[in-house]
């Protein structure tokens, strides 16, 4: 099969791609919310973030893909103890999903033919320490949605049901996409993805035609395509392990943590979850640029993927989050241009 | 465009189809059940990789496959079984109109993994109903059949030369795909490389290594012209956007084949009345993926019912306590029949699988009169009161769908949908003006209700209206007529079991709207006298 799209061969869509990145430094943001037009390369953003991201090291045969040996659950029987390198999980999760396919269920087969009780793993089990991709999120049922938010919010799935009693750890970067057109998603879940992104077709001809080239190169001339885009993903590759070993390391000045607040409450945002994701990803991007310390231009350039769906919403009112971040922007610092950090 | 033309093009697509099936994705064959679309059907099967076909309420484990329960019981050892979605299968997927989100989510992963090519059988009866957009999206050929004529077909040729040239698509014509897609409004970036696709494969079939400006016109022509969501401006204006930053580098970048000839070349595959149906086209797509209601009867959550004997087929749970006391008693039979030394003895007719019973999601349909009467009365008022309804279904969580009556027709302007910013947007669009056909407006009401319950949805429906009927159901103006036919919506409305609410928007309450209100079994309210609690108070008794 094809290798993926490369993820630095796409045009345009930065906030998308920023968002990205940061949650691949940063796993505790927690997850991306991709909502736009169709064919704005959403799924194809997702596919080759997978292929990006640096590989980890698990146990082998682990179903919950887990670090050490001793993490394993006991329930898995993993004999093994090697550790083995492999692509970090990005797993899907289709909306006509059972529940017991996303929590793993009594093992139908083996309790069947042999007589045993077993566990089945499911999605949540195979996404953890990866990432979990839900396309039309907002399409997605709503007991499901209750489930992820458990889940999501406790870092461990517990499965209580046919007589088993089983929990292993779930801890995943959640990533959805979706169109807005197509229904509303619940504040409570909207709250769980760190960062929001809103895309759009592109307008410009020129961007247009630049997709065409690309995607056209990709399909009929693979092998030059990717030798051109292969090493640029990988430099992307090698900044982001250099961002992580960084990010502990970055420092996070006084001023930054007031700017932090002032912004959230200049935009009455709820709760303070909007905050520490502000910094958390203003702290990710610096790691990514190389600087050891938050700036303004950090916060302003991350400031609309973690708050715009966190201000309170009047389900009636028509002008956009985007805008109201962007203004608020605007006062709290001044504009942009006299904010040359 | 004629039937013969149409057949012409059904030909090509199908060749096109038949050499090039993954990069193109698929085709999208909207036609009612007939001769020209059983030929088609039939040409189809003689596809290099002949179709699985598939139906929208497909299992889960048949699509990805899975353990094959049956023969794992008889065998005693697990039987896997392979699913259909096999990389470079063509999937074929009938009444594709009913394909759920579920299912198109599915068939879209497996379309964008690349390796296999979907073939759409839309049966859709009107307009009203459309496969998901997330499966057209990633479909490269559309083909309607609907204007061709017994007489208009002809054979069907599926035969592929033994060898096919490797195609170049000079950059200049791939770009005039980029701009002309852009020009007709086709906001998706999918398209342009399907009408790639298309023209590199048009070339290849006709023995030619180098693509045409006639393969151009004819990607353009299967691949844009269902998707376009703008009119091309007209020929004599500079259609193609301009590109001055290239010409200024000395040599000019401007695409070779002027856009204008793929314009005319989609404009004249465009249907005639593409204006008119645009805007309904959007709100349409908009509203057929995410208007599946849950069913009454699910397996999944509320009241639990009884358990049932069924199949497990990856969407129902099995209840594992009721299947082993169905296989209890037959448990020595079976040994002794059997004898091997298994402990326990399940076939696939012992299978209870789980059921629940649960309230279905309720959908409040606006029926909201725009004509002149109204305007110049209270719309802006009427308007104040939907808000006020709409803010308290969403409190509720219950979908919305409105409609708009004035002139001599009515429009479902919205149809069932959760988001409340769309349902504000239209109705801040809503334009005022012209005659009262308030019977078509319950016409209309009285479909969608139909149309919602049908997808499992409880409909009610809230009419605000000044009550001055002018239009009857035939369009004509006639005031007697009219009143007559409102009132015979109404009784239907009645014996339709459709809850209702009858507000009244006019300067003084109407006494024809109050006896109309009582024929539709409906509470009746003066807008004159409700405030805003009154009318969420209304609300709640109709809605319960």
């Amino acid at each position: 099969m094809k290798q993926p799209f490369p993820f630095s061969a796409i045009v345009g869509q930065d906030e998308m791609k920023q968002a990205m990145l940061l949650t691949a430094i940063e796993p505790a943001l927690s997850g991306v919310l991709v909502f736009g037009d169709r064919g704005t390369g959403k799924s194809t953003a997702v596919r080759a973030l997978a292929a990006l991201l640096p590989p980890i090291r698990q146990v082998e045969g682990c179903p919950v893909n887990s670090a050490r040996a001793a993490e394993c659950p006991d329930w898995a029987e993993v004999g093994s103890t090697r550790l083995v390198k492999r692509p970090t999980p990005v797993v899907d999760l289709p909306l006509g999903v059972t529940e017991d396919r996303v929590t793993g269920a009594l093992d139908i087969e083996r309790a069947l033919t042999r007589g045993e009780k077993a566990f089945q793993p499911g999605l949540l089990a195979r996404a953890n320490r990866g990432y979990l991709y839900i396309d039309e999120v907002n399409l997605l049922e709503d007991h499901i949605v209750d489930l992820l938010l458990d889940v999501a919010q406790s870092g461990e799935n517990v499965v209580e049901r046919e007589g088993l009693s089983i929990r292993h750890p779930a801890r995943f970067v959640l990533v959805g996409s979706g169109n807005p057109e197509e229904g509303e998603l619940r504040p409570q879940l909207l709250d769980r993805f760190g960062l929001s992104v809103e895309v759009t077709s592109p307008t410009d001809v020129d961007q247009r035609i630049e997709v065409l080239r690309r995607r056209d190169a990709y399909e009929h001339d693979n092998d030059a395509f990717m030798k051109t885009w292969r090493p640029r993903d990988g430099k992307l590759r090698k900044r982001i392990e250099a961002a992580r070993t960084a990010l502990p390391s970055v420092a996070t000045p006084e001023q930054g943590l007031r700017d932090c607040a002032e912004l959230c409450v200049a935009l009455g945002a709820d709760g303070l979850r909007g905050e520490l994701t502000l910094l958390r990803a203003a702290r990710a991007l610096a790691a990514f640029d190389g600087q050891d310390e938050v700036g303004r231009s950090h916060l302003r350039a991350v400031a609309p993927s973690a708050l715009r769906h966190r201000l309170r919403r009047d389900p009636l009112d028509e002008a956009g989050s985007t805008a109201r971040v962007a203004r608020t922007l605007g006062d709290v610092f001044g504009p942009y241009q006299t904010a040359a950090e | 465009m004629s039937g013969t033309e149409t057949w012409n093009r059904a030909a090509l697509a199908l060749r096109l189809l038949a050499a090039d099936p993954s990069g193109l994705g698929g085709l999208w064959l909207r036609a009612r059940p007939g001769p020209a679309r059983d030929a088609v059907v039939a040409a189809l099967d003689r596809l290099p990789v002949p179709p699985r076909r598939i139906h929208p309420a497909i299992a889960s484990d048949a699509l990805s496959g899975g353990m094959d329960l049956a023969a794992t019981l008889s065998a005693g050892t697990p039987v896997l079984r392979d699913g259909l979605l096999a990389p470079g299968a063509t999937i074929l997927l009938t009444s594709a109109e009913r394909c759920g989100s579920g299912l198109a989510a599915t068939l879209g992963q497996w379309l964008d993994r690349g390796a296999g090519s979907l073939i759409l059988l839309d049966e859709a009866a009107d307009g009203d109903e459309c496969p998901p957009p997330a499966l057209t999206d990633r479909i490269g050929l559309f083909l309607s059949l609907d204007d061709v004529a017994l007489r208009d077909t002809g054979p069907l040729d599926m035969h592929l030369p033994a060898s096919l040239p490797t195609v170049t698509l000079a950059s200049e014509q791939r770009d005039a795909l980029a701009v002309t897609a852009a020009s007709l409004g086709i906001a998706s970036l999918r398209p342009p490389g399907f009408a790639a696709a298309a023209a590199r494969t048009a070339a290849t079939l006709d023995g030619r290594s180098q693509v045409q400006d006639a393969d151009l016109r004819l990607a353009c022509e299967l691949t844009f012209a269902h998707r376009a969501q703008a009119t091309p401006a007209p020929e004599d204006d500079t259609s193609a956007p301009p590109e001055e930053s290239h010409e200024q580098d000395g040599e000019t970048q401007r695409p070779e084949i002027p856009d204008d000839m793929l314009l005319d070349a989609v404009r004249a595959a465009l249907p005639p009345d593409l204006l008119s149906r645009l805007a309904e086209a959007r709100t349409r797509r908009a509203g057929t993926a995410g208007g599946s209601g849950a069913a009454h009867r699910g397996n999944r959550r509320g009241r639990p019912l009884p358990p049932r004997p069924g199949t497990l087929d990856g969407r129902a749970r099995i209840d594992l306590v009721a299947t082993l006391r169905a296989a209890a008693p037959w448990q020595p039979m079976r040994r002794a029949a059997d004898r091997t030394d298994r402990r326990l003895h399940i076939r696939s007719a012992d299978i209870r699988v789980k059921q629940y019973e649960e309230t279905s999601d309720r959908v409040l349909i606006f029926c909201v009169d725009a004509s002149g009467s109204a305007a110049m009365a209270r719309l802006a008022e009427a308007k104040g009161a939907v808000e006020i309804l709409l803010s308290e279904a969403y409190a509720r969580r219950d979908h919305v769908a409105l409609i708009g009556f004035r002139g001599n027709r009515a429009d479902v302007l919205l149809p069932p949908t959760r988001s409340l910013v769309q349902a504000k947007r239209h109705l801040a669009g809503l334009p005022g003006g012209g005659g009262t056909p308030l019977a078509a407006g319950l016409q209309a009401g009285c479909e969608l209700a139909r149309t919602s319950r049908g997808r499992g949805l409880t409909p009610s429906l809230a009419l605000l209206t000044d009550g001055r009927a002018n239009i009857a159901l035939d369009g004509s103006a006639n005031r007697g007529t009219a009143e007559a036919d409102a009132g015979r919506m109404a009784r239907l409305l009645r014996t339709e079991g459709i809850a209702g609410l009858v507000i009244d928007t006019g300067r003084r309450p109407a006494r024809s709207l109050e006896e109309l209100a009582r024929a539709f079994d409906a509470p009746y309210l003066a807008l004159p006298r409700a405030d805003a609690r009154g009318l969420s108070g209304a609300v709640s008794a109709v809605l319960g």
